[in-house]
């Protein structure tokens, strides 16, 4: 897979360059060596996103629910294949509707390689509910910040730095649908899928003490029955609240196979293509 | 300890802790993850407080949502969008088939000849396969251009979630949800997309609801039959400045029909086989924004309308193979189309239809897109007419709708008929994908026989109704 590398000119090591070396692969994914799942709120570009990352053209909508399969594409980056899953959209990981559901499993059981977590930036704060849970789930993420054009007309300004500082993942700043931020957003997938970047995803900090010391004793449990689950935390706050799915998942043990996830390492994953 | 007891011990363990916990867990976990996101977004957030005095958003949703003008400029949105269809589809519709009939199919014909092939090969291939396919495209491919890629611009811009904020108060009067409305929008382009749309509903209850009235959503393969027989039979009756818009009124009246009977049904089903309370739900406005207009009508040219008319191409051809061979083929001195029609008609004549049209709605039980190409061919062979298109089940084309009218007059057609195949397209059973997407997603063989009988029984009975009526009133 190592491409010949002849000695790189100083615009090719430049971050801005990359843009070049995406090639959209539409439906062909016969294989890929990362996986990554695009999930956000409803209504917040993530199908254009997808469109433009793989050159297909999944129907976009102005409408909130558009999506209601799984639509997947894949395109390739840096000699590296990436299988593209565009999720339903989702308000929170923690009801019960078939969207929200399906979006959920996949995250948790499906384990991509990277999540995309695509955000309203004209609607942060009710966005970064649906951020903060699934960074609850995977660190492995990164946050488009979208819809930044609209953000402008709005006359609201958004510090990216900070906030991928409080959240811990990388911010990509982007406005999907003229095309602005993509190269910057696939070079973080590209850095998280490596491990080239390892994220420090933020944790839910305002919860009460009793809460907090029920969580930590069923963490206790989890990790000995478990050993390496990577999201023990976000496991406890289900099995607290009597989440059928995932009680079925630790029954059948299949709450180990994700024990056994790369991510259990911390950094893991192929670094093939990489550089 | 084996591994499954170590397993139990957590969910024992998580059992018991969650009586520490207390029963408000999900409150409270809200509650934490509310002010974590409240808490990021006030460090993130700058707000230039100069706000302009003018919203456009704003001043935009206080019309299109407002009680008074919420409905006219619904309409008349509508109105406009299928106006500019019907006036823009007739210039290219001529073109075409002036293209595939008169160029086309005479050379074809010439080359058979030469080449010397037999009569009925000759028949089959090119006065039925070649014919019913070149019919399809001239007749769907110009209303389908132009109806698209306005459909989706207004989508683009974020009106539909607008048209379901106003109608959810209907929805929820019917006992139904008021996604609804975005899956009956969703029908306008094709019911079997409505019908997967669907999913959008939780509540399974309200979900079938939407997937048995989605049929009364006019789908793309019928809007040709709607506007071509408002065009010969309601908008002829108009002066010609105001045929157009005569004509677009008709189309705009079936489709509020169909409307009226989505309520309808929803309303009699929540309160008989469906039984059960509306659900709350929360539907976000969408900001608007400015449609990409090349992009649109790109997009939707290759994903709906190239779609869609490929598939209907694709029904046409063994259609038109059908057409020719029931018409050719002969029993006891009379083809085998006559005798069906002949079967058909009293019970047709009795609904205000005829059997012409009973025989076209069966063989275009896979696409409705066939229906009037398939009404017109086989007129001509249940009015033994002569001189016109080629023979026994030849599709053809005729050089203005007023000859398209002559023809079907000879045939005993009248005012009534026109109506009656406008309310009998809107009023019956879906067409074969759609039946199949049904069956797929509600996994039930009887709610999907439902929901082919239901609006065929309703079809019958409106059009038994309408012509008792109008021969009452001495039409």
């Amino acid at each position: 897979m190592r491409q010949p590398t002849p000695s790189p000119s100083a615009c090719e090591v430049c971050p801005a360059h990359h843009p070049a070396n995406l090639k959209r692969l539409g439906v062909n994914m016969d294989r890929y060596d990362f996986v990554v799942a695009l999930a956000g709120n409803p209504n917040t570009g993530k199908s254009t996103l997808f469109n433009s990352l793989t050159g297909l053209r999944q129907h976009t909508g102005n409408w909130p629910g558009k999506t209601v399969t799984r639509a997947e594409g894949g395109f390739a980056y840096q000699g590296s294949h990436y299988k593209l899953v565009d999720l339903p959209g989702a308000y929170s990981l923690l009801s019960t509707s078939t969207d929200e559901e399906i979006a959920r499993d996949f995250i948790l059981f499906g384990q991509p390689d990277v999540t995309v977590i695509v955000v309203d930036a004209t609607r942060l704060e009710r966005n970064l509910n649906l951020v903060c849970q699934v960074l609850e789930i995977t660190g492995r993420a990164v946050v488009c910040l979208n819809l930044m054009d609209e953000a402008e007309r709005h006359r609201l300004t958004v510090d990216e730095r900070s906030l991928a500082r409080e959240l811990g993942v990388p911010v990509a700043p982007a406005a999907a649908r003229q095309g602005r931020g993509i190269p910057l957003l696939i070079d973080m997938i590209h850095q998280v899928a490596t491990g080239e970047l390892v994220c420090k995803p933020h944790r839910i900090q305002s919860e009460p003490p009793a809460l907090k010391r029920a969580v930590s004793l069923l963490v206790d449990k989890l990790r000995a029955a478990f050993p390496g689950l990577p999201n023990a935390r976000w496991v406890a706050l289900r099995l607290l609240e009597g989440d059928a799915r995932i009680e079925e998942a630790v029954r059948s043990g299949e709450l180990a196979e994700l024990a056994r996830a790369p991510e259990a390492a911390g950094t893991a994953a192929p670094a093939e293509g990489a550089g | 300890m084996s591994p499954a007891n170590t397993r139990e011990d957590v969910l024992e363990a998580a059992a018991n802790l969650r009586w520490e916990v207390g029963p408000n867990l999900h409150d409270s976990l809200m509650e934490a993850l509310y002010t974590d996101a409240a808490r990021i977004s006030d460090r993130v957030l700058g707000r230039d407080d100069a706000r302009p005095a003018f919203d456009l958003d704003r001043t935009i949703d206080r019309l299109v949502t407002s009680r008074w003008l919420g409905f006219p400029i619904m309409m008349l949105l509508m109105a406009v969008v299928l106006w500019v269809t019907i006036t823009g589809a007739n210039v290219p519709s001529s073109l075409l088939s002036s293209l595939f009939l008169e160029t086309l199919h005479p050379a074809l014909k010439q080359a058979a000849a030469a080449a010397g092939l037999a009569w009925w090969l000759d028949g089959l291939l090119i006065d039925g396969m070649f014919l019913a396919m070149a019919w399809v495209v001239s007749v769907m491919l110009p209303p389908m251009a132009i109806f698209f890629p306005l459909f989706t611009l207004l989508e683009d811009f974020g009106y539909l979630p607008r048209v379901a904020f106003n109608l959810d108060r209907w929805f929820k009067k019917a006992g139904a949800h008021g996604k609804q409305a975005l899956t009956m929008a969703m029908g306008y382009g094709c019911n079997a997309a409505g019908v997967v749309a669907t999913r959008v509903i939780d509540s399974p209850r309200e979900r079938l609801i939407a997937t048995l009235t989605n049929n009364f959503s006019l789908c793309n393969g019928r809007w040709p039959t709607q506007i071509l027989i408002a065009t010969i039979f309601i908008g002829s009756l108009a002066p010609p400045a105001l045929a157009g818009l005569v004509s677009a009124g008709a189309v705009m009246a079936v489709v509020l029909l169909g409307v009226a009977c989505t309520f309808l049904v929803s309303w009699g089903l929540s309160r008989t086989l469906l039984k059960g309370e509306a659900s709350a739900f929360s539907l976000e406005l969408p900001p608007y924004r400015p449609p990409r207009i090349l992009q649109t009508i790109y997009t939707s040219l290759i994903d709906r309308t190239l779609i869609v008319l490929w598939r209907a191409v694709m029904f046409s051809v063994p259609a038109g193979a059908a057409i020719w061979l029931v018409s050719n083929i002969h029993l006891g001195g009379a083809s085998l189309a006559e005798h069906l029609i002949q079967g058909m008609n009293p019970f047709g004549l009795l609904i205000g239809l005829n059997g012409v049209i009973l025989l076209a709605y069966i063989i275009a039980i896979p696409a409705n897109e066939i229906v009037i190409p398939t009404v017109l061919m086989l007129t001509v062979v249940s009015a033994g007419l002569s001189g016109v298109g080629e023979g026994a089940g030849v599709m053809f084309e005729f050089d203005s709708a007023s000859a398209t009218l002559g023809v079907l007059e000879a045939d005993g057609w009248t005012l009534l008929t026109g109506i009656n195949l406008m309310l009998f397209s809107l009023l019956h059973n879906p067409c074969s994908t759609t039946l199949y997407t049904i069956w797929k997603e509600t996994g039930s063989a009887r709610w999907t026989a439902a929901s082919a009988l239901l609006p065929i029984a309703m079809g019958f009975l409106v059009c038994f109704c309408v012509a008792q009526a109008f021969r009452w009133l001495g039409g």
